[in-house]
């Protein structure tokens, strides 16, 4: 475990985009079943660079989201890995039922990553924000659900679910990120990384959100509140013991996400808790609200998803904390 | 030649009677569009796939993938007799943990490809399959059966607009034009105007044939292989219940939970089957 690891808050020079082409290059290098699939957004997504690297292995859909993973089902039952991108409104909200039925239901192996997560689809606006995502793939029976938070993470993903069968979603951002990790650090499935160690309070987050509960944590240590973060990357399996854990340990939850705050890592956390470890709990995300055009540091602004929210929530928890 | 259709009209008997015998066990279902898809399935199974039944997911097979997947009954009757499984196994249709459920399920019964019954999906999947194939160079055929109805389903248009560019001519389509949907008319519902003109428009080989005839089918299947630049569509001109002169004029006949009258009309026609057949019923 990581104790106290000091972040920096520093912009990646690599792009989560960036991040994916590699990886993909690499992995469908090393294995000719990987086929890559897109619908029309490979310049989006720095794919269409490879175009020559792996002829045969890069396949342009069009802007056809339904027949895409439909066709990465067909693929699949001849025994080809397809590995999907689009937004992530497209991969989830506008192909849900192709796949749930043609690739979950049908037990495929699907890797379908969703970009522009959440705030982060700026001024393509609340069409193409996705908040609603990670709900979505939480109720698909044996999916396994990521966000990743930085390009180590998304690589060591990458490669960890090109070797794994079934469904497995990816959850990203497209721009670079804050980084967070050294590249030799390793990412489980059902897991999460502590990044800060504290008693008062845990402080629960995923994807871009993790470095405003950091930035948080450091709001909160003015006050004299000692918070713990927590990665939890992992949103199906989520990591259960973790939670529980620092349930016992703290006594009161935040978690943050660019999400609904119905559905994702915040319902799966008060899912665990309340069947586990009741304790009180708030849950940063988006509030029955649809996305809109602006700035990711804006639009955070807009929908409360800032450190400054996070910490508002943690000292009102505080206030009210009892000992359990 | 006229052995073969001599033995293609054989099984196509064979085919209707286990789909009638196993609908009428349960008591309920899909008459119209099982019965509807009985000829092409003789065709495809009797003569057309490369397939081993003890083998059932073989490299070297060809695809068969069943879009409208609420042809399931009729498809399963074939499966049974090319032996992928017992045929007893067609009277536990649809019962409580059944491995031979409404709609096709590739984990549940051997020989099934891809798990259809959501419309407009297994073509999907059958157009990745035949571009897999085509990828690795690969000479496996692909055949997929998409309903009339179902092509009211925008995502069937995504697939062939797929299948031309990647000229997938390994890919036969056979469109079950049985002019009927669950509501009525395809006429009146989605008017269809016409299924030849629009595949050709779409990019594909296209043939009609009647579809009530294995010698068409098998005449138009053979025929959409010899062309090596495009995919290939076969319109069947079929009728709902075919086969059944009785369930073919009966105007409600998509889903059928019998009456007494029809009972008796699936009775006598399963009894005219089975003394055509002289009692024999395996392959």
């Amino acid at each position: 475990m990581i104790n106290s690891v000091t972040i920096s808050y520093e912009t990646e020079d690599i792009e989560m985009r960036q991040a994916y082409a590699q990886t993909l290059l690499k992995l469908a290098k090393q294995n000719r079943n990987i086929i890559a699939l897109e619908a029309d957004l490979m310049s989006a997504i720095s794919t269409n660079k490879l175009q020559n690297q792996i002829p045969g292995q890069l396949i342009n859909c069009g802007i056809m989201e339904a027949n895409m993973m439909g066709v990465a089902a067909g693929l699949s039952i001849t025994g080809k890995i397809p590995f999907l991108h689009t937004f992530a409104q497209f991969a989830t909200r506008r192909a849900y039922d192709q796949l749930f039925v043609s690739g979950a239901y049908a037990r495929l192996n699907l890797k379908i990553l969703g970009s522009d997560s959440g705030v982060t689809a700026e001024h393509n606006g609340g069409t193409h924000m996705a908040f609603e995502d990670l709900g979505l793939m939480r109720l698909v029976p044996k999916a396994v659900v990521y966000e990743a938070s930085d390009s180590t993470m998304l690589t060591y993903l990458l490669k960890k679910i090109a070797g794994e069968y079934g469904i497995h979603y990816i959850r990203t951002m497209r721009k670079a990120a804050v980084k967070l990790y050294e590249p030799d650090e390793t990412f489980e499935e059902g897991k999460s990384k502590v990044l800060r160690e504290g008693p008062d309070i845990a402080l629960m987050a995923s994807g871009i959100m993790v470095a405003e509960a950091l930035k948080a944590a450091d709001l909160l240590a003015e006050k004299g509140i000692h918070a713990a973060v927590i990665d939890m990357y992992s949103i199906k399996p989520v990591d259960h013991e973790r939670i529980v854990e620092y349930a016992r340990k703290t006594g009161a939850i935040v978690t943050a996400e660019n999400h609904n705050a119905i559905g994702g890592l915040g319902s799966a956390v008060a899912e665990v808790l309340s069947e586990q470890a009741p304790v009180p709990l708030r849950r940063i995300g988006v509030k029955e609200q649809f996305g809109q055009v602006g700035k990711t540091e804006y639009l955070k602004e807009v929908y409360h998803l800032t450190a400054g929210d996070i910490c508002r929530a943690a000292c009102e928890l505080m206030d009210g904390k009892k000992p359990i | 030649m006229r052995a073969l259709i001599e033995d293609l009209e054989h099984f196509r008997d064979q085919i209707r009677l286990k789909t009638l015998q196993e609908l009428n066990h349960l008591g309920f279902g899909h008459y119209g569009g099982s019965l509807s898809i009985v000829e092409a399935l003789a065709v495809l199974y009797g003569e057309m796939l490369n397939i081993d039944p003890f083998n059932p997911r073989s490299e070297e097979r060809d695809y068969f993938i069943l879009s409208k997947g609420h042809g399931g009954p009729a498809y399963y009757a074939t499966l049974a007799l090319k032996g992928f499984f017992p045929e007893e196994l067609l009277y536990t249709l649809n019962q409580n943990g059944t491995s031979l459920p409404s709609h096709p399920d590739r984990n549940l019964t051997p020989g099934v490809d891809m798990t259809t019954g959501s419309l407009g999906q297994g073509i999907s999947a059958a157009v990745g399959a035949a571009l897999s194939h085509q990828l690795s160079g690969r000479s496996n055929r692909t055949y997929c059966i998409v309903g009339d109805g179902e092509l009211n389903e925008g995502q069937c248009w995504e697939a062939f607009q797929f299948a031309a560019h990647h000229k997938l001519n390994h890919l036969t389509v056979l469109v079950d034009d049985n002019k009927k949907q669950l509501d009525g008319l395809t006429k009146d519902i989605i008017d269809p105007i016409d299924f030849a003109e629009k595949f050709r428009a779409f990019g594909f080989y296209t043939v009609r044939a009647d579809g009530s005839s294995v010698r068409e089918i098998y005449t138009a299947i053979q025929d959409g292989k010899a062309q090596h630049s495009q995919p290939v569509a076969i319109i069947l001109d079929t009728v709902k219940g075919q086969g059944v002169p009785y369930l073919e004029a009966k105007e409600d006949n998509h889903h059928i939970r019998p009456n007494a009258q029809d009972k008796k009309a699936i009775l006598e026609a399963i009894a005219d089957l089975e003394s055509r057949l002289g009692g024999e019923v395996t392959v």
